[in-house]
């Protein structure tokens, strides 16, 4: 499968590979996917809690090219957000951000599963009620 | 200078070799008659070659020349080969016995004759890619007419017990088939010593040319026939009916006689790089050979990096022509049925990589493989969540996944 540059790119030099502290209350951790489906992605969102910014987002991902620039490019966006603003990120704007073909939305989808998870991480420790969507995806 | 990318996914197709094409070439100008015309030179030159084509693959498999029928390849021979006992044979019985790790080629076919009514039995295979023969024997029936075993799997290499086999499928006096795609050209196959009635084989994976291929159908002890799956000409002793492709058949013949004369050497170098090859990788932590070590094709390794995913590593290693267990093209990211056959779950499935050398690997290009997957592997894995779970010692599969 031919990959566009973006996804190459994103690939061969990702942005913000890494781990954040898991246990600070500011920070948000998504697990989603699976290892026998072939994809798992942990994205992390750090939170100024003062102004409801994301600070600082991180990932790891096991999966395909498109996988893990799908949660690159996440990691990106995430950066200088407030977290509601991250709540509206759809998978179709990685998609075309990507130029992802068809076969590969799944990746776009689940990165948004990741934000959606991490957000709703971050919420859940720090005393606000879950978010529905997170779970209603699949 | 080393060309990139290098090709190591010689279990897919082989690269013509210089001598083949060579041998071909008055076949695709000059020489272009019908081997059925009888009536001209024209027709005779043409039947003079594919006469002796046959010689020289009946001198590589030690089978009579008249017991080489042509097609168009591998796929069309598996497809010959069972289709046309089970309608020949159908007086006798209707039972197939079969394994998991089979080609599609014959899984399929054999899914087709059970919607005719047939019935088939798909054994299973150990942790070593091989079937038992305790399983064989207990599968047979007195309706069973046919044994079709692959020789050598085209995924991880593990070659079967055949003689073995073979010997249990005629003590219960069915036939013995198998799929020697991979095996013919690149190991010794003797279809009397090994007791093989029906062989599949083609051109392609032995430097030959695509679009070729030929089933071997025993003559005598027991005679053998196969009911034609296309009605025509009656070409081929009226097995496989169709204009014979000379050139084509004439570069098989050559691949055929280049490899009964180069085997031996070709076998020994290969061996030995591609043993370099596996030792060199299974220095990376969590790494596995998939099927056997022991009864292996000299030519393949089939290797499992765990925490990595096949498809992000052929990604990695864009300098490398191979394959990969995982086929992440679709939502259902469906890993390879046949390294599941060996027990593998499916992250280790979807984490392997398959090499094969051909006559035309160098040292040069191994050393150049090697340094370029374990780059790629470890940097996967510094960005691998699976990895750093693993690392800080958590049991993965405690975890409860959220699956999509």
């Amino acid at each position: 499968m031919a990959y566009s540059d973006k996804v190459i790119d994103h690939y061969s030099n990702p942005r913000n590979v890494g781990t954040l502290d898991k246990s600070k209350k500011n920070v948000g951790t998504g697990l989603v996917g699976a290892p026998e489906c072939g994809d798992v992605m942990r994205l992390q969102i750090e939170v100024d809690e003062a102004t409801n910014t994301i600070t600082d987002a991180k990932f790891k991902t096991f999966g395909c090219g498109s996988a893990i620039a799908s949660s690159s490019l996440a990691t990106e966006w995430l950066k200088g957000k407030t977290v509601d603003e991250a709540l509206a990120i759809d998978n179709m704007e990685i998609v075309e951000e990507l130029a992802l073909p068809p076969v590969k939305i799944h990746c776009s989808v689940l990165a948004e599963d990741a934000i959606k998870s991490a957000i709703n991480d971050y919420r859940v420790k720090n005393g606000m009620p879950a978010l529905e969507e997170a779970k209603a995806h699949h | 200078m080393l060309k990139l990318p290098i090709y190591l996914d010689n279990n897919a197709t082989t690269p013509l070799d210089p001598r083949v094409l060579e041998a071909m070439m008055p076949y695709l100008t000059e020489v272009f008659g019908n081997a059925a015309s009888r009536n001209h030179p024209f027709g005779w030159a043409a039947e003079e070659a594919v006469d002796y084509a046959r010689e020289q693959i009946a001198a590589l498999i030690s089978c009579d020349p008249k017991e080489i029928i042509f097609t168009s390849g591998a796929t069309e021979s598996d497809n010959l080969g069972i289709k046309g006992v089970f309608e020949m044979y159908a007086q006798k019985g209707n039972h197939v016995i079969t394994a998991t790790t089979e080609h599609k080629a014959i899984l399929d076919t054999c899914k087709h004759l059970e919607k005719l009514g047939g019935r088939v039995t798909y054994l299973p295979v150990d942790d070593q890619g091989l079937i038992s023969l305790a399983d064989l024997e207990a599968a047979m029936t007195p309706e069973t007419v046919l044994v079709t075993i692959m020789y050598g799997n085209n995924e991880t290499g593990t070659i079967q017990p055949i003689r073995e086999i073979a010997a249990i499928a005629h003590k219960h006096g069915a036939l013995f088939m198998t799929d020697g795609t991979q095996a013919v050209g690149k190991i010794p196959v003797d279809v009397i010593a090994d007791g093989i009635d029906i062989m599949a084989f083609t051109a392609h994976k032995m430097y030959g040319p695509k679009g070729v291929g030929a089933l071997y159908v025993r003559r005598k002890n027991p005679r053998v026939k196969v009911t034609a799956q296309m009605d025509g000409g009656g070409h081929e002793r009226g097995m496989r009916s169709g204009t014979l492709n000379v050139p084509g058949i004439v570069g098989l013949g050559k691949a055929c006689e280049l490899a009964r004369l180069e085997m031996a050497a070709d076998t020994e170098r290969l061996s030995a790089m591609r043993d370099r090859l596996e030792r060199e990788l299974l220095t990376l932590e969590e790494s596995y050979v998939n099927g056997s070590r022991e009864r292996r094709l000299p030519h393949v390794t089939n290797i499992s990096f765990k925490y990595v995913e096949g498809e992000g590593l052929m990604m990695g290693v864009k300098d490398l022509a191979v394959s990969s267990g995982s086929a992440c093209t679709s939502a259902s990211l469906e890993p390879s049925y046949v390294l599941k056959a060996l027990g593998l779950s499916d992250d280790l499935a979807h984490s392997s990589l398959r090499f094969g050398l051909s006559r035309f690997t160098t040292d040069e290009q191994i050393d150049y493989a090697i340094n370029h997957v374990k780059e790629a592997v470890t940097k996967l894995r510094e960005m691998s969540p699976l990895w750093e779970m693993f690392k800080e010692g958590i049991d993965l599969s405690k975890i409860e996944w959220a699956e999509h």
